[in-house]
């Protein structure tokens, strides 16, 4: 009996790692998401395939690197992650640029139906330069540790949910820095509270969103490599579901709110791994949304939203 | 975008830098490209692709700002065009009608079978339009609806053999059943709130259709669906006396089902057309109209939002089940391909470009959506990355959609057009 509760405690912890592992790549996203969001007041269709986008760079980048004959994988990774950060927010500003800065002040869907296109347009984009075929990725970061052994069942922990937490974390702090205390953090949060009084207040308003999307996609282009890194494999699709996905992760926290991004990132994550590990794997987004739809009903502004009142 | 007219030199810098930026976003994705081989990936070369598309960017960028220099004074924008074919409804609507009417008398199969397909997405865009366009409610899971009635349809009648005339009420009903279901929660919700919740309820449809196997048959679908008959005879050669061909002694062929499956969608998407103009007309489409304008108005007149919401959702969903129990029979099969979030974006955008809230916008719209994909068939691959092209330039350009602005369905005095511009939309 002793055993038998040891294997489900250890069971449960395996579910924790990779569900946290899962919802830091999705808090990832979520930032980007919430970003643009609280500021524009849009939602970014698009932003789900920057993350396929920059997951796709970063894989030319290695194989491109892998050709020259470069053995030392950290120095291939940063080299490649540079590279493709720095494209991916090419794609970020172009996005916003050509499909969401001409509908400023247009009526409240015509930037939504934008976004939605630029989202198939990217989708299809990858799918006839590259290809409709997964594309794999032998494991770069091999290994793990067992953290512990209970009754022939192995809590393991990898190298690779090691690193997707660091940088993570490390990436997290960098942003919460830029945020609170650079004068483009305050730019944006000015831009946040009312993009009328901030542009009359002599604050680049443009300028300031246009940066808003390169920040969201150089982070969606993080955890698109992570994401490649992880799971080995990708295709032109990966960005509807993930995008999805972190989307509820945004809601579910609270849109607008940073810390609800990650945190509701993490729910996600972890909703999604303890569904599968305990019910079934199939069903696992049905749990995300429902759980999605069930907050929503009792909290219509996420776990840590503001909870704003309509006025006339 | 400034509509300032620039300098020769200017125009030449602002190109350059056009064709500089479309050399880095694709310097990595066309320029170079991924392919599996036996022993790991491979990178491919494309350098002419990349110069032609940077080339072609640098050239048309050349051509547009070029264009907006020296436009010739008369030639026409896009909102006098617009304003031109909104006035000419009087008259394009009747001849559309005359035109869909006859037009199996002169079409080939090919052409009946595409209209039979816009006729489809022209009735999916007249029910969202009742959600979207009259009650300001934005759905992005449409499809959902649309799923379900082509479902009842293929459950009922494989598993019970009802007929199609039987079960297409049903059809309707069960969709518009799950509209209430799923929209009395989640009605309270915001706009953008809404859009995400009927989403994801579009995915978790798909997901349940797909793994329920015992019931929906999985990914396989259901196949076998028996065709639509008129008044019990049936479009086969067989030759029986139930046929169409024996009943009225004509020699069979395969084109008689086209036309028949032609007007019965006509039948339907007209029905739709002719409820929602009628329900303009009472209290209740008055109420959506409202609410779609201003929600605390409403709210203040004594206006029970959540009602007036709810019919609306469970109306428009209604003829999403019928739409689909139409598309069931049409296919002979169904399965959880047909029914992904592409389906939902492609009726929203239809209602979206026609205008929303205007019958005969969305018609054309999807006229031009969908018999203009029907025209890119051949060029299949590029086929989706076209209409997403298509869809952010018509925003960029109209985004208020071809035919924009409503004249309110009733008013006092004089009737008053609203622009478009000074309409909230999709406030939930």
């Amino acid at each position: 009996m002793q055993t038998k509760a040891g294997v489900l405690v250890a069971y449960a912890l395996q579910q924790l790692i990779n569900g946290v592992t899962l919802g830091m790549i999705y808090g990832l996203i979520a930032v980007g998401y919430t970003m643009v969001y609280g500021i524009i007041g849009m939602i970014n269709f698009a932003h789900g395939d920057v993350f396929m986008i920059g997951a796709f760079l970063s894989l030319i980048g290695l194989t491109l690197l892998a050709g020259f004959g470069m053995t030392s994988v950290p120095l291939a990774l940063a080299i490649s992650l540079a590279a493709a950060c720095a494209i991916a927010a090419l794609y970020g500003w172009t996005v916003e640029r050509i499909a969401y800065r001409p509908l400023r002040g247009s009526f409240r869907l015509a930037p939504l139906i934008s976004a939605i296109g630029m989202s198939i347009v990217l989708q299809n984009f990858v799918q006839v330069s590259q290809g409709a075929r997964d594309l794999n990725l032998q494991p770069l970061i091999p290994g793990g540790m067992a953290i512990f052994e209970e009754n022939g069942f192995v809590v393991q922990l990898s190298w690779m949910q090691v690193v997707i937490s660091i940088v993570t974390l490390a990436l997290l702090a960098v942003f919460t820095w830029l945020v609170t205390k650079t004068p483009l953090g305050r730019a944006m949060r000015a831009c946040e509270q009312d993009l009328k009084m901030a542009s009359l207040l002599g604050i680049d308003t443009d300028r300031t969103i246009s940066l808003t999307f390169v920040i969201g996609a150089i982070l969606a282009t993080v955890a698109g490599m992570l994401f490649l890194l992880y799971y080995g494999s990708i295709n032109f699709f990966i960005g509807f579901s993930a995008g999805v996905k972190a989307f509820t992760a945004a809601v579910l926290g609270g849109i607008g709110s940073l810390p609800g991004a990650v945190l509701g990132g993490l729910a996600i994550g972890l909703i999604e791994s303890f569904w599968s590990g305990y019910a079934s794997v199939p069903y696992k987004n049905v749990a995300a949304f429902s759980v999605l739809v069930i907050v929503l009903i009792f909290m219509p502004s996420g776990l840590l939203g503001r909870s704003d009142v309509e006025k006339v | 975008m400034s509509a300032r007219p620039l300098a020769p030199a200017a125009i030449l810098r602002d190109a350059g830098l056009s064709a500089l930026v479309a050399f880095g976003l694709f310097v990595a994705l066309i320029g170079l490209r991924l392919v599996p081989t036996d022993n790991g990936l491979a990178l491919e070369q494309r350098w002419r692709a990349l110069l032609a598309i940077v080339g072609a960017v640098f050239v048309g960028r050349l051509l547009m700002l070029g264009w907006r220099a020296w436009r010739p004074a008369g030639a026409p924008t896009p909102r006098v065009l617009a304003e031109s074919i909104r006035r000419s409804a009087r008259w394009v609507a009747p001849l559309f009608l005359l035109l869909a009417l006859a037009l199996p008398l002169f079409a080939g199969r090919y052409v009946i079978d595409v209209g039979i397909l816009v006729l489809t997405y022209v009735m999916l865009g007249w029910g969202l339009n009742i959600v979207v366009g009259l009650a300001g409610l934005l759905d992005l899971g449409y499809v959902a609806f649309y799923a379900v009635g082509a479902y009842s349809y293929a459950l009922f009648s494989t598993t019970f053999h009802f007929g199609f005339w039987t079960t297409l009420p049903v059809a309707g009903l069960l969709a518009g059943l799950w509209g209430v279901l799923l929209g009395f929660p989640v009605l309270r919700l915001r706009g953008d709130y809404l859009a995400i919740v009927t989403l994801a309820f579009g995915e978790i449809i798909r997901v349940v259709l797909i793994n329920w196997t015992s019931f929906t048959g999985g990914p396989n679908g259901v196949s076998d669906i028996p065709r639509p008959t008129l008044f019990g005879l049936k479009f086969n050669g067989s030759g029986d006396p139930d046929t169409f061909a024996a009943f009225f002694g004509v020699d069979y062929s395969i084109t008689q089902r086209f036309v028949f499956l032609y007007y019965v969608i006509l039948g339907l998407a007209l029905l739709t057309n002719w409820v929602s103009l009628r329900l303009r007309r009472l209290p209740l489409g008055r109420a959506w109209e409202a609410l779609r304008e201003d929600e605390i108005a409403c709210r203040a007149l004594g206006i029970n939002v959540t009602v007036t919401k709810l019919t609306a959702f469970a109306i428009g969903a209604t003829f999403g089940g019928f739409a689909g129990a139409f598309f069931a029979t049409r296919q002979g099969f169904v399965s959880p391909e047909s029914f992904t979030f592409i389906e939902s974006a492609l009726v929203l955008a239809i209602v979206v470009l026609g205008g929303l809230g205007s019958q005969l916008g969305v018609a054309l719209a999807a006229l031009v959506m969908i018999g203009g994909t029907e025209l890119f068939r051949d060029f299949a691959e590029y086929r989706m990355l076209v209409f997403g092209i298509a869809l952010v330039v018509m925003m960029v350009l109209r985004p208020r959609g071809l035919v924009s602005g409503r004249v309110p369905s009733v008013s006092l005095g004089k009737p008053k057009e609203i622009a478009a511009d000074l309409v909230a939309q999709g406030r939930g």
